[in-house]
């Protein structure tokens, strides 16, 4: 081992039979590839634009439609959409093209956040299952199975219901709310994961490639780390892909539902919220939300769809 | 064929465990909370500090977590599942007033999804790539991403506000008799299982379509193809049942956003089902009655699982012998 010490460090960072500096290239074509394969989808493509369009409008749109998404005008209550305010206005006569992009942001960022604590914690349940054998692997897997069957938005709603203003007082109504949703929502959506990369991981740890990492004296983590964990991620990027969507549907329920975001945080589903007593004289009101999100799942599944078929090495395209 | 007893009692035996992980996490959850169930009681004037704290010893709130679980448990197994806080019933006669409609929009519903989903899926998988094909696979990506709490709101603007067919207010109490009464009620639940059924539709015809995509390739239908069987035989007989094995994995795995989708619609018509007891229990803080509902969705969940494995055992008889 002691003679190996200093070849190893720069062994470690490249393959064996790979020149350094072909490495570049080589990564770097393996990103064009899943590209030109995505490309190829073209409804993911557009979805991929749309998303796009959304984003940009919801990160820079209120710096430059400069209307408070609290500016309270009575004399324009309830007007249809107009060039004064495209989206038209709610029952204060607050701008709803601002109240959109602002909560826009927060949709989108909810749905980030979610995804990346499902995608993170399930991966980890799943590597550990994946690499243990016997009873860890029985134990979180059966933990695993109690977590699907469990009835999800009862429960989202009996936990924020008992955990709401304990978290509010803790720091402030609007991040409390904020870290309650998400992790509330993360914390249901990692089984689907950890089953996918356990499922990675019991493969993955039979092929030869990881034999020849073993007997070259690879440490588990580093088997784990540098060798089943960058195969195993494609399905899991296409599950976290749907899962953006899934915590936005998730969040907008939970705002619909009058249990999710404060009314002076207008996310998407709390707009729909406050719209849907005035379906028959405001329709529009409701509309421009729900198409929001409409239109952002959609593009987020067809981003999916789209991923899962680039990422699938078997699939000739 | 009939299903062994055996294969039964043993499902059964697996959900037993499934049922007391829900109780232990529902009792934890409630555990954790801050606030406790006795805070209605303490924060009323009207009631003093030292009745309030008798109350709490003589209900043993001051005991170990492990003794509470297990009386709590003994409890709802015997049916005393508590007084609802606010409309001065106990929790399981509201629950059962509650449950048979809830029970008539999600089973009908999902009659409905099934009567979509295996025609179009099966229908496309015959044909893949076709016209047919892209079209059915371009509305089932647009049902599933239309949240149900939107496609209801666009149903009642369109049947309710704009055509004014249909009620957007469900009743259960309807005066009439006969068929007028049968009739009433059908027009009423047509928008909350649409709702339901279309969006359970759209990702059922997907798995039916993959599943069925599988099975037609492989070797067997051939061989049932060159036997000289008809089309439809082959179909009908050889293809769908093996197609519906994974289906019904995947069904099972979609039951809690079943329910999911019940709140939301019996919130969105106003049905009185269970769905929305929960959120009325939530926003005038009856613990009693969050905890039952939520109990009993968990119980629902469960049973439906249990429903699910039992049709996979009659669709694959392999798993039954073992």
């Amino acid at each position: 081992m002691a003679g190996s010490t200093l070849a190893s460090p720069s062994a470690d960072f490249k393959p064996p039979g790979v020149p350094p500096a072909a490495r570049p290239k080589r990564a770097a074509s393996l990103a064009e590839d899943i590209w030109r394969r995505f490309k190829r989808h073209k409804l993911a493509l557009t979805g991929g634009l749309i998303l796009l369009v959304i984003a940009l409008a919801v990160a820079f749109g209120p710096w430059i439609w400069k209307v408070a998404i609290n500016d309270i005008d009575f004399a324009a209550r309830l007007k249809p959409p107009s060039l004064k305010h495209p989206f038209g206005t709610d029952d204060l006569g607050q701008d709803l093209l601002a109240r959109l992009l602002y909560g826009g942001r927060i949709s989108l960022a909810v749905g980030l956040a979610a995804m990346l604590i499902s995608v993170i914690f399930g991966t980890l349940i799943g590597a550990i299952a994946g690499m243990s054998r016997g009873i860890v692997d029985n134990v979180l897997m059966w933990l695993t199975d109690l977590f699907l069957s469990l009835p999800q938005l009862p429960l989202l709603l009996l936990i924020i219901y008992l955990f709401r203003d304990t978290l509010k007082k803790m720091v402030g109504p609007e991040v409390g709310v904020f870290i309650m949703i998400v992790v509330v929502i993360g914390g249901f959506r990692w089984m689907p994961v950890a089953r996918l990369v356990r499922a990675q991981f019991l493969s993955l740890r039979e092929k030869e490639f990881l034999e020849a990492a073993r007997a070259l004296g690879a440490s588990r983590a580093r088997q784990v780390i540098r060798h089943i964990l960058p195969n195993a991620m494609g399905p899991v990027i296409v599950a976290g892909t749907i899962d953006v969507a899934a915590a936005i549907i998730a969040e907008s329920t939970l705002s619909f539902l009058g249990l999710g975001f404060p009314p002076d945080i207008p996310t998407w589903g709390r707009v729909l919220y406050d719209a849907k007593d005035y379906l028959d004289i405001a329709p529009y009101w409701a509309l421009f939300p729900g198409t929001m999100i409409f239109l952002t799942v959609l593009s987020i599944n067809y981003i999916g769809d789209g991923l899962r078929d680039a990422l699938d090495p078997r699939r000739v395209l | 064929m009939t299903l062994p007893g055996t294969y039964i009692l043993r499902r059964l035996l697996i959900a037993l465990p499934s049922l007391l992980g829900i109780s232990v996490i529902l009792f934890t959850v409630l555990a954790l909370a801050p606030g406790d169930p006795f805070g209605e009681l303490v924060s009323n004037p009207n009631i003093p500090a030292e009745v309030a704290a008798n109350l709490r010893k003589k209900f043993g709130m001051d005991d170990p977590v492990m003794i509470r679980y297990v009386r709590w448990l003994g409890a709802m197994v015997q049916g005393d599942w508590g007084f609802s806080f606010a409309s001065r019933i106990n929790v399981s006669d509201l629950i059962m007033q509650r449950l048979p409609v809830t029970i008539l929009i999600i089973g009908s519903s999902q009659v409905l999804a099934l009567m979509i989903a295996l025609p179009v899926g099966i229908y496309a998988a015959t044909r893949p790539y076709s016209l047919f094909d892209q079209v059915a696979n371009t509305l089932t990506f647009i049902g599933f991403s239309l949240p149900t709490f939107f496609t209801g709101l666009l149903l009642i603007l369109v049947f309710s506000i704009q055509l004014d067919w249909l009620p957007f207010v469900y009743r259960s109490d309807i005066a009439a008799t006969g068929w007028r009464f049968l009739w009433e009620h059908f027009k009423q639940a047509i928008m909350p299982v649409s709702v339901l059924g279309l969006f359970q539709a759209a990702s059922w015809t997907r798995y039916v379509r993959s599943a069925a995509l599988d099975v037609i390739r492989l070797d067997y239908v051939t061989t049932a193809r060159s036997k000289g069987l008809k089309e439809r035989i082959v179909i009908l007989k050889h293809v769908v049942r093996n197609a519906l094995i994974p289906v019904v994995t995947l069904v099972a795995l979609q039951i809690p956003a079943i329910f999911g989708g019940a709140i939301v619609t019996e919130q969105i018509f106003r049905v009185p089902g269970i769905g929305s007891l929960l959120i009325s229990a939530i926003l005038a803080n009856d613990t009693p009655v969050i905890m039952g509902v939520t109990f009993v969705f968990a119980c629902l969940v469960i049973f439906f699982n249990l429903l699910a494995d039992l049709l996979y055992g009659w669709l694959d008889p392999r798993i039954s012998l073992r």
